[in-house]
């Protein structure tokens, strides 16, 4: 699907997402057979498909006729300057926001029934530090969707919460009270409780807001290792010079969607100049290996 | 200590470990101001349920008092929604209108309702232990022990069971909606829970003095520790150590026992804010004073090392320039000199300072960082 750098309507054919997700398939050789995240064995590869969002808080719109189609082992960053209703829309797809228009399909179901296959990880202001508890106990609160109500997490809860852990290079702090961790170890720990959630579909709310060098390599293994692993990362993403090095898959949003697609095809100058006004002109295409200098 | 007196106590004790139950949740939600409320309009539930059953013991009044709770904070909620008023306004409405409605009934129908408004506002527990528990004629102690104690067995048995679900929406409510455990269930469950409880303190303590006994121990246990389950047992421990002190205060001043419970309380704060061993102001200071220190040593070896070997060397590492350069009054100089040279950083000799080996690779240190 080409990027819409033309500014036309946001949504062009009937269903054009089906066949790119199933190109996409096919390049990443995916399988059918018993998997969580296909119980039907339709098919459905879109992991996540958000048809126009529609979203307004009193009567500013701040998410206007929005689609979202992110294939199946995609990772995929959502881009746009402040107030473009990033996070919102990532709160919508979560449920956690009704949109006054359109609808969320995870896997082609309700993200009711899906609750299962999605993790999230919330910005990390979003929380109070200062809360009385450890770093292995925030951990282990990425278990409690699958025990459900009432029921205590156990020792296989626990051993669960500390591969993860050790999977985010924090095994030697579990102890630790969460208000002596460095910004960075915050986020490996919000990290390490999706983890533990072992989702098909992994939500984030700027993973690398304000992180050391460690935790950028961390984050970015960590999302290579759920890609090659056939997962799917959706994230909100503010640093535009490392979209093309981390993800795969972008969409480009102000309020409307921009554009969306593989980064190569997406992420051009002429797209990110509709998304930013012209203010940040040449900071993508200045790095774009395939884009080649205009004949002088 | 006469079987009456220790009835006091022992009710006075239930009492402050009942509200320190949903205490602990209520301030970790930072919704401490909402149990105000709710122990004042929870009388407008009891009146309201006593204007139907007509029986001051009736359970039903708990059950009124409980929903009347919860419609305040569907209302202070509905009132925050417009966009009009902040959180804390939309309390400070709603409560008192609740409130006046109940006071309005009861000093109507005075005359036909044991309940008068000075009870309501300070509690009667003095007179605890008139009010018995006679099932089938059989005497089995105050009522309001029975009572108060199948609150405090609630409270206990909510935490207990939805422990997970209370921490999880207290930490982080999104995280808990996208797992499907409902913030607002849970919330309002909480909510119902201090009702209730603030029901029975409130025959107990007054509606005024609910509030310290819910927020007072949750403020000190977590001033004291950073585990939850400790915090936990702390604020029920503070505040049944705060029941004995108050009522022996009562005793000694021959004072209203409820106002002593919530005064000890308030010390009980006063004594953690300062000498908690961690996050107590004395701590802190502490903390501040020894930064000073180490910060003022680390400037004098970084500013020896900077001219060791250089040609103004002797003249930038006397005592005296570098009381100058550094600002610093002469008794502050000479103690940051002492410090450094207790720990083998420099040694002095004709009003100069020289570094040791071990001084030369601290202020490296210092530097890097």
């Amino acid at each position: 699907m080409s990027a819409r750098a033309d500014g036309g309507p946001a949504r062009a054919g009937a269903d054009p997402a089906a066949s790119r997700a199933n190109a996409d398939a096919a390049a990443n050789g995916a399988g059918t057979g018993a998997d969580p995240a296909d119980p039907d064995g339709r098919g459905e590869l879109l992991a996540v498909h958000a048809t126009d969002v529609t979203l307004a808080y009193q009567q500013r719109p701040v998410l206007w006729d929005v689609d979202l189609e992110v294939p199946r082992g995609a990772l995929m960053a959502i881009v746009g300057p402040n107030g473009a209703g990033k996070t919102t829309l990532l709160r919508t797809v979560l449920g956690l926001l009704r949109p006054a228009a359109g609808g969320v399909r995870i896997f082609g179901r309700p993200y009711a029934e899906q609750r299962r296959l999605v993790a999230y990880v919330p910005q990390r202001s979003s929380v109070d530090w200062d809360f009385p508890t450890t770093v292995l106990d925030v951990v282990t609160m990425g278990t409690y969707g699958g025990l459900g109500w009432v029921r205590r997490p156990g020792a296989s809860e626990r051993r669960r919460a500390q591969a993860a852990l050790a999977q985010v290079g924090m095994q030697d702090y579990e102890a630790r009270q969460i208000s002596q961790l460095s910004g960075g170890q915050q986020q490996r720990v919000f990290l390490a409780r999706a983890l533990v959630q072992d989702a098909q579909v992994y939500l984030m709310d700027e993973p690398f807001q304000g992180v050391d060098a460690t935790t950028e390599r961390t984050i970015v293994e960590l999302l290579r290792a759920l890609r090659a692993d056939g997962r799917t990362v959706v994230a909100v993403h503010h640093d535009l010079q490392t979209v093309r090095e981390y993800f795969t898959h972008v969409t480009l949003l102000n309020v409307r969607r921009i554009a969306d697609g593989p980064v190569a095809e997406a992420f051009t100058e002429a797209n990110l100049r509709l998304t930013y006004g012209g203010r940040m002109a040449g900071i993508g295409a200045a790095r774009a290996p395939d884009h080649a200098e205009p004949p002088a | 200590m006469t079987p009456a007196q220790l009835q006091v106590l022992a009710v006075a004790v239930v009492v402050a470990a009942a509200c320190a139950v949903p205490g602990v949740f209520l301030v970790l939600r930072r919704m401490a101001m909402l149990s105000d409320a709710i122990s004042h309009t929870v009388l407008l539930g009891i009146v309201l349920a006593f204007l139907v059953v007509a029986d001051l013991r009736s359970p039903i009044l708990i059950v009124g008092a409980a929903l009347v709770g919860l419609l305040t904070v569907a209302l202070v909620e509905a009132v925050n929604r417009t966009g009009l008023v902040r959180e804390d306004t939309a309390i400070g409405l709603v409560f008192p209108a609740l409130f006046s409605i109940a006071v309005i009934l009861i000093s109507s129908l005075a005359g036909n309702v044991h309940l008068d408004t000075h009870a309501v506002l300070l509690g009667e527990i003095a007179f605890a232990p008139f009010n018995r528990f006679t099932p089938f004629g059989v005497d089995l102690g105050p009522a309001a022990l029975w009572v108060m104690g199948g609150i405090l067995l609630l409270d206990a048995l909510f935490a207990a069971v939805f422990y997970k679900e209370l921490k999880l929406s207290a930490f982080d409510p999104a995280l808990a909606a996208a797992l499907g455990f409902s913030p607002a269930l849970i919330h309002y469950g909480l909510m119902a829970l201090v009702s209730v409880t603030a029901v029975g303190a409130f025959d107990a303590v007054g509606s005024i003095l609910v509030v310290a006994l819910m927020v007072g121990p949750p403020a000190c246990a977590y001033l004291l520790t950073d585990r939850l389950p400790r915090m936990l047992m702390l604020s029920v421990g503070i505040g049944a150590a705060s029941a004995v002190g108050g009522y022996w205060l009562a005793r000694v001043l021959d004072a209203n026992i409820a106002g002593a419970m919530a005064a000890v309380v308030g010390a009980a704060f006063g004594l953690t804010l300062a000498f908690a061993p961690q996050r107590g102001l004395l701590a802190a200071a502490q903390r501040r004073r020894r930064q000073r220190w180490t910060f003022a040593r680390q400037l004098l070896l970084i500013h020896l090392a900077t001219h060791e070997g250089s040609a103004s060397e002797a003249a930038e590492s006397r005592l005296d320039h570098m009381q100058r350069h550094m600002r610093w009054p002469a008794a502050f100089t000479a103690r940051v000199v002492q410090t450094a040279a207790d720990r083998n950083l420099v040694v002095q000799r004709d009003a100069r300072l020289y570094l040791t080996d071990h001084g030369r690779a601290e202020a490296r240190a210092a530097a890097v960082r």
